[in-house]
């Protein structure tokens, strides 16, 4: 009887993380239909992406396969197998969740710390270049207005956002 | 006048004039006035929500407490920011326990979320504050002979029990607005499958292979151009199609343009003050059919 008790332990673990983070509270809900496997466009094309192996591993607690693997990078945000699902799984914010401990975890792909340090420094992920934004009052444009770099820090450093960058640049 | 802020976002300033401009003008013609605020920061989309939720969700709160502050709705051009937004103010909306875990984050900036603001996509804009019916009256040249493919990608539309703009398997409000210009709308297969803008620069060939689908049918259904609503969907096939040309020696010559940019040449706006060279497939066969 503890042996069983220990199992169920252990096994619970990962799942109990993705319910607890932002985006992760529905994943229990999941039976296992497919739905959300038959509408992807990602799945159709790479049998390496399926949204519903991915929700199937993280409930049997297989951390290290969940966030180590690229497969959870390959999801394109369409929001289809979220939309369609019969049991109102959010998938993809289930995704993001997996994605955010991934990140954490320093398990991403390196484009990502990219957009972090982008947004942190400029207050945007898409640079804007000096040469364009000069070339705004040619096209009749009205000129950029600041950014809210100060205010957008304020944020990041209460929820410590970066933190694992910083992790992964003192490497 | 109807007025609202405008979100810019980071795409269309950095890269795309065409969309800005064709929005702004063609808005403004129609009795819109945008504002633009100072202060507002990346909307904190997918590529944020991969690496926080909880603060892609501040910065779009924080965002939207700008607009509160000015006492103005927002209006975005790119549905990347929409989805952003309109998912945060929703979500916030609705969910007390959220808001408050959301507004402790916001005082270190010294804001609060109050949720007493809309989040519209200019879409909403025109169907909602100008109509169906007054656009088709300020149309001066009319797109006759034009067959569009309406392109809604992915971010416009879902979550829709979030976002609200359409009936997310079955849309038409693109298409009425094509209508509204006179325009036939094609239709074509795989219509609302994704163009894969967001796997760019995490797997090219995956981007690619969606954005090709999307080429493939709209180019067998006769289309003369795709329209499309954001600027990730418009790099995935404008730009998607140099790369298809220089990977796979396949050329489609299809033109990808805003809708916007479709209404700011129906309204009779000068072809050369919308920064059409911007195009990497250039619209000239459309111009030609307009004039």
């Amino acid at each position: 009887m503890e042996y069983v008790k220990k199992e169920k332990t252990i096994a619970l673990a990962f799942p109990s993380l993705v319910i607890s983070r932002l985006g992760g509270k529905t994943i229990t809900h999941c039976y296992q239909c497919g739905t959300c496997a038959s509408s992807c466009p990602v799945a159709r094309i790479n049998p390496q992406f399926n949204p519903r192996e991915i929700i199937k591993l993280s409930l049997l607690g297989e951390k290290e396969e969940v966030i180590s693997s690229d497969a959870v990078w390959l999801c394109c945000s369409c929001y289809n197998c979220q939309e369609r699902c019969p049991q109102k799984v959010e998938i993809a914010d289930v995704i993001y969740a997996l994605r955010n401990i991934a990140f954490e975890e320093q398990k991403s792909p390196n484009i990502y710390l990219e957009f972090a340090s982008a947004l942190m420094n400029n207050g945007r992920i898409v640079p804007i270049s000096k040469f364009i934004e000069k070339k705004r009052p040619d096209y009749g444009l009205p000129p950029l207005q600041p950014t809210g770099i100060e205010a957008l820090n304020k944020i990041l450093s209460a929820i410590r956002f970066g933190t694992s960058l910083q992790k992964e640049e003192a490497k | 006048m109807t007025g609202y802020a405008l979100f810019l976002g980071c795409t269309i300033p950095a890269r795309q004039p065409n969309y800005e401009l064709s929005a702004r003008k063609s808005l403004s013609k129609l009795g819109i006035e945008l504002v633009d605020l100072s202060n507002m920061t990346c909307c904190a989309p997918p590529p944020i929500e991969s690496i926080n939720l909880e603060s892609s969700m501040s910065i779009a709160a924080y965002n939207i407490c700008l607009a509160e502050e000015a006492d103005l709705n927002l209006v975005t051009l790119c549905s990347g920011c929409f989805q952003s937004l309109a998912k945060a103010n929703a979500m916030l909306k609705t969910d007390k326990h959220l808001k408050a875990r959301i507004n402790k984050i916001l005082s270190h900036a010294g804001k609060e979320f109050e949720g007493n603001k809309e989040v519209k996509h200019y879409l909403q804009v025109l169907v909602d504050d100008i109509g169906i019916k007054r656009i088709k009256q300020s149309i001066s040249k009319p797109l006759r002979n034009l067959k569009v493919a309406a392109f809604y990608g992915c971010h416009a539309l879902r979550p829709s029990e979030l976002l609200k703009l359409d009936d997310p398997e079955s849309p038409h409000i693109l298409e009425d607005l094509i209508e509204a210009l006179r325009a036939k709308s094609v239709k074509y297969r795989n219509k609302l499958k994704c163009c894969g803008g967001l796997l760019r620069g995490v797997s090219d060939e995956l981007a690619l292979d969606l954005a090709r689908d999307k080429l493939v049918n709209t180019s067998k259904a006769g289309a003369d151009c795709i329209a499309t609503l954001c600027p990730f969907c418009f790099v995935a096939l404008d730009i998607g199609q140099v790369q298809l040309r220089s990977k796979l020696n396949e050329t489609y010559d299809m033109p990808v343009l805003h809708y916007s940019e479709l209404l700011a040449l129906a309204l009779g706006i000068d072809p050369k003050e919308l920064a059409l060279e911007t195009h990497k497939i250039k619209p000239d066969k459309i111009i030609s059919k307009i004039i």
